[in-house]
């Protein structure tokens, strides 16, 4: 039939045509298979592996920080924690509700953690709840695989067994801020915390360790399927040893109670930090999960300033505690001698101002050793009169005041010892006579931080230039320089102050001896406001410190060391607004040289 | 000439038994490895397990297999009377299905009768060859030739052609087209007709851009550049080739392929299931399964030469293009050629609509290939 062999012809034709072009398409298929698993094999095999392979930090252990007889001011315990990746949870109101079931989250943390879900990546954890207890933690397990995204941490957290005793010294850690957080990898981790004040911050490298890492197969929402080895183990963190006594410094913050006051305890041979208190104190374990704003409002208004380090931040005039200074410049001077006297009537006249002294009705007549036991102010402004404020200074400086000692803890401050020059510069005036008055009797522009007196004190017990240090491994721990100051002077001094705390002497009446102990010591009353002549002459005289106000009140100091005759603890304390030196610092100063002295002081633990 | 031999004297009909024994076993053979490949993979995208996949497959695969052998030994004379009918049916249910039909993902439409899913389009697909490989049986070489001759398998094409663009699924449309237009080719229309047409819609294309619906265009210019947006449109191709490529000469290894197993490639059971293949067998167990499926294809496109009928050959030839352009699309896709459609690798891809198309076209090509030395008259053969 032709008709069928045309047709049929055409179709062959065609129909091998086609089966051509078939075969064409499959080897074209064929070659782009070559291509992509032959030719680029090698970079598809590498871009499957960097799907699946993550590299997961292992965060590092943080070395401890522990007082000179091992006790733990910073310590690390274990946290359980349960978090949510919110991206591997389908429905989250759902899973919120079943974990609800197990850990009790309040409204407030709810909120929190929907807050937070809405802020962050997706697949960056949420912490649900932290601090969980075993029994929770194990039933909260058991549930996991019907909470999608729940995920369960053993963690570990700091503890300050401290408490609110170290605060001001060890600090506390928190998150870091949002801006840092790509500073290093480890920042990203949930809930890594940094130190943030104190020694956690300052020595937060030797602290940290270094970060371990671990390679795991993930899928492809990031979760986890299992770990590949090699593994590379983190790095524990130092421990850090300070020459702090725990039992003193609790000892201290008990006895200061709610006073807003600084007090350091030293040990003067090597300069060690046994205590240094500053209170009131706050909990820096609060830190450690995260502050209520309430609480954190109320730290920051309180008048009596928590929040500050009074020992090395709180800088006050150091009243009379500065006479000893003085004197030694009077004397090196040779302006006077130990017997030289002066008389004193209660005033001094300098130009049409006068000056008083605490005692209205006046000393009478009296020498320079018997002026500092009484706390004479005549007999100073008398010294200020013939002495150059610039000699006062020069002294001053040589026994620490004004120096930054950088001991390690945040916020020290330097204090002011003025000098014409300064005068000069930050004043744009010239120094007045009137002025040096003044800074005789430690009012005026001078300022001193209780460590910087606490030092003061350490090298007029000594005569050496004591340095004082509260990491353990600071500092030479006891070769000090001598001090460029006369002995002879020094021992003068140094009487005067033992007569201080003798019949006659301003801390007698209050700090009377309870062990055998023999004290020397000075005590000061520093003024915060203006007196008026108004207020002088008016009936009851000088109004007393009971009746004004507590930021009106005098500040009360002292200053002192013990055994008297071989000095070993150096004491200083400031009661901000105490009152009285003598009645209020003085007593506080004497039972912790006491205790000082009586815990048994044990040289720093070796380390194991 | 080799062609009075053929088409010399009409031999004896043959049994039902006979046609049975007859049919080309190595084909069906063929068809059951590929089958096989599939069932591998989904137990090894389920990972490891028979169910929920593979075992179900399995099922619909022996269902399918009986109707392709009942397909294959049914008279072709049957099939020549039924072209027509077949064809208004499927452009009944196609209406239907805009009014009552249930949507899917990728945009096809199917009837729920309860027991069972008709997807009209894909009925389509073989009614609308069957249409005109029917009406081109009936045309003589010279008509065949003609322009006139265009017209009505144009209209038996492009009226299905726009009601599944419309469902929307531009996919299948395509396909559609494309097998009825082979038939169209192989009958016999002018060659030059083709290569002008082709120009033409070259020329088209960017016409028909502002056509495209906006996921449409997304899917064009994410496959021109998948690394533009790895994560978001680009993810799936990205990932797909990642996979295919990190296989290597051997494949990782069966149950081992890390990308389809860590859930990195996505829709693994269906479209993306013969990357998981290249995956884990490699180039070596890719180009086995492509010669399989080249194989049975080249043998559908080709057994026309040794048939008789032009019904017969213009029906398994342009049934077997229909079919092709699965394979060709889905694999083009899964390596990154091709923009994604969302078209399945029929046998190995999970589901039932793919399979059955071609279990079904191929008992029609195997029942061309057992009628092949039958003669049909031009009007056909009065046997209903």
């Amino acid at each position: 039939m032709p008709r069928e062999g045309l047709r049929y012809q055409t179709y062959s034709r065609r129909a091998l045509l086609l089966a051509g072009l078939q075969g064409l398409a499959l080897a074209a298929l064929g070659a782009r298979l070559y291509y992509l698993s032959i030719v680029n094999g090698e970079k598809y095999r590498l871009r499957a592996d960097k799907n699946r392979i993550s590299i997961r930090l292992i965060a590092p252990e943080r070395g401890e920080i522990f007082d000179r007889h091992g006790e733990k001011l910073a310590t690390n315990t274990q946290d359980l924690r349960a978090l949510l990746v919110p991206e591997q949870t389908d429905q989250l109101e759902p899973t919120l509700q079943k974990v609800q079931q197990i850990i009790d989250l309040n409204d407030r943390g709810l909120a929190r953690i929907r807050r937070r879900i809405k802020r962050q990546r997706q697949f960056v954890p949420v912490t649900l709840a932290q601090g969980l207890d075993w029994e929770t933690f194990s039933r909260l397990n058991v549930e996991i695989p019907r909470l999608p995204g729940v995920q369960t941490d053993a963690g570990l957290s700091r503890l300050y067994p401290g408490g609110d005793a170290i605060a001001h010294l060890v600090g506390y850690m928190a998150s870091p801020d949002e801006e840092d957080v790509f500073k290093s990898p480890l920042y990203q981790l949930p809930g890594f915390k940094i130190g943030r004040q104190g020694l956690e911050r300052r020595y937060e490298s030797l602290l940290r360790g270094a970060s371990g890492t671990r390679r795991v197969e993930v899928n492809a929402v990031g979760r986890e399927i299992r770990e590949l080895p090699p593994r590379e183990e983190a790095v524990r963190g130092n421990d850090l040893r300070l020459t702090l006594d725990m039992g003193l410094q609790q000892h201290v913050m008990q006895a200061l109670g709610e006073e807003a006051a600084g007090v350091v305890v030293m040990d003067i041979p090597t300069g060690d930090i046994l205590a240094m208190a500053s209170s009131p104190g706050y909990d820096p374990n609060e830190f450690t999960r995260g502050i209520s704003n309430a609480n954190w409002q109320a730290l920051l208004k309180d008048p009596r300033t928590p929040l500050l380090n009074k020992s090395v931040s709180g800088q006050y005039p150091p009243g009379s505690t500065i006479k000893m200074i003085v004197a030694l410049a009077a004397l090196e001077q040779g302006i006077l001698s130990p017997e030289t006297e002066f008389y004193c009537n209660g005033k001094h006249r300098l130009g049409n101002h006068t000056f008083h002294c605490w005692q209205n009705r006046g000393h009478g007549k009296m020498d320079l050793m018997q002026a500092i036991a009484k706390s004479c102010d005549v007999y100073f402004y008398e010294i200020a009169e013939r002495l150059d404020i610039d000699l006062i200074a020069d002294m001053a400086a040589r026994f620490g005041l004004g120096s930054l000692f950088d001991v390690g803890i945040d916020g020290e401050k330097e204090g002011l010892v003025p000098t014409r020059q300064w005068k000069r510069i930050f004043q744009q005036q010239s120094w007045q006579l009137g002025e040096t008055l003044n800074v005789a009797i430690g009012q005026g522009a001078m300022l001193a931080t209780p460590l910087q007196l606490a030092v003061m004190t350490a090298r007029l017990a000594s005569g050496q230039a004591v340095i004082p240090r509260i990491v353990a491994d600071d500092g030479e721990g006891g070769l000090f320089q001598p001090l460029d100051v006369n002995p002879f002077h020094l021992e003068t001094v140094r009487r005067t102050m033992e007569m201080v705390m003798e019949e006659g002497g301003t801390a007698h009446d209050y700090a009377r001896r309870k062990s055998a102990t023999r004290l020397a010591g000075k005590t000061g009353t520093a003024q915060v406001r203006r007196i008026s002549l108004e207020e002088r002459q008016a009936e009851g005289g000088v109004i007393d410190n009971e009746e004004l106000p507590w930021a009106s009140r005098d500040h009360a100091l002292f200053v002192g060391y013990a055994p008297a005759e071989a000095p070993q603890i150096a004491v200083s304390v400031i009661v901000q607004h105490g009152g009285g030196g003598s009645s209020v610092a003085a007593p506080l100063a004497r039972q912790f040289l006491d205790k000082a002295l009586e815990t048994a002081r044990r040289p720093i633990e070796e380390q194991v | 000439m080799g062609t009075t031999r053929m088409f010399g004297p009409r031999r004896v009909e043959k049994s039902l038994i006979q046609r049975f024994v007859g049919l080309n076993w190595g084909i069906v053979l063929a068809t059951i490895l590929i089958a096989v490949a599939g069932f591998a993979m989904l137990y090894s995208v389920a990972d490891g397990t028979w169910d929920p996949w593979a075992s179900r497959q399995m099922v619909r695969f022996g269902v399918a297999l009986l109707l392709m052998l009942g397909l294959a030994v049914v008279d072709i004379r049957y099939w020549v009377a039924l072209a027509y009918p077949a064809w208004f049916a499927g452009l009944v249910l196609l209406i239907a299905v805009e009014f009552v039909g249930d949507t899917g993902m990728g945009g096809q439409r199917w009837l729920d009768l309860g027991f069972m899913r008709i997807q009209p389009s894909e009925l389509m697909k073989i009614a609308a060859v069957m249409a005109v490989a029917r009406y081109y049986h009936g045309r003589t070489q010279m008509q065949s030739k003609s322009l006139r001759s265009l017209v009505i398998p144009m209209l038996l094409l492009l009226i299905p052609f726009v009601l599944v663009v419309r469902q929307p699924d531009l996919g299948t449309a395509l396909m559609i087209f494309v097998g009825g237009l082979a038939v169209v080719f192989l009958a016999g229309a002018p060659a030059w007709l083709f290569v002008v047409s082709g120009i033409g819609v070259t020329a088209a294309i960017p016409v028909v851009w502002q056509f495209l619906r906006p996921y449409q265009k997304d899917r064009i210019l994410t496959f021109l550049n998948p690394e533009s947006d790895p994560l978001g449109a680009g993810y799936q191709i990205t990932q797909s080739k990642i996979a295919l490529g990190s296989g290597g000469m051997t494949g990782k290894g069966f149950l081992e392929g890390t990308q389809s197993h860590l859930n990195f490639l996505p829709e693994m059971k269906t479209d993306f299931i013969f990357t998981v293949l290249v995956e884990e067998f490699g180039l070596v167990g890719a180009t086995i399964v492509l010669a399989l499926y080249g194989i049975v294809l080249t043998y559908g496109l080709l057994i026309g030469i040794g048939c008789r009928n032009q019904f017969g050959r213009l029906l398994a030839s342009g049934l077997a293009v229909s079919l092709f352009l699965y394979v060709l699309i889905n694999v083009g896709m899964v390596m990154g050629l091709l923009p994604v459609v969302g078209v399945p690798l029929p046998l190995i891809s999970y589901g039932g609509s793919a399979m059955l198309t071609w279990m079904l076209a191929y008992g029609l090509i195997l029942s061309v290939s057992t009628h092949r030395h039958v003669t049909i008259a031009p009007r056909g053969s009065g046997i209903i």
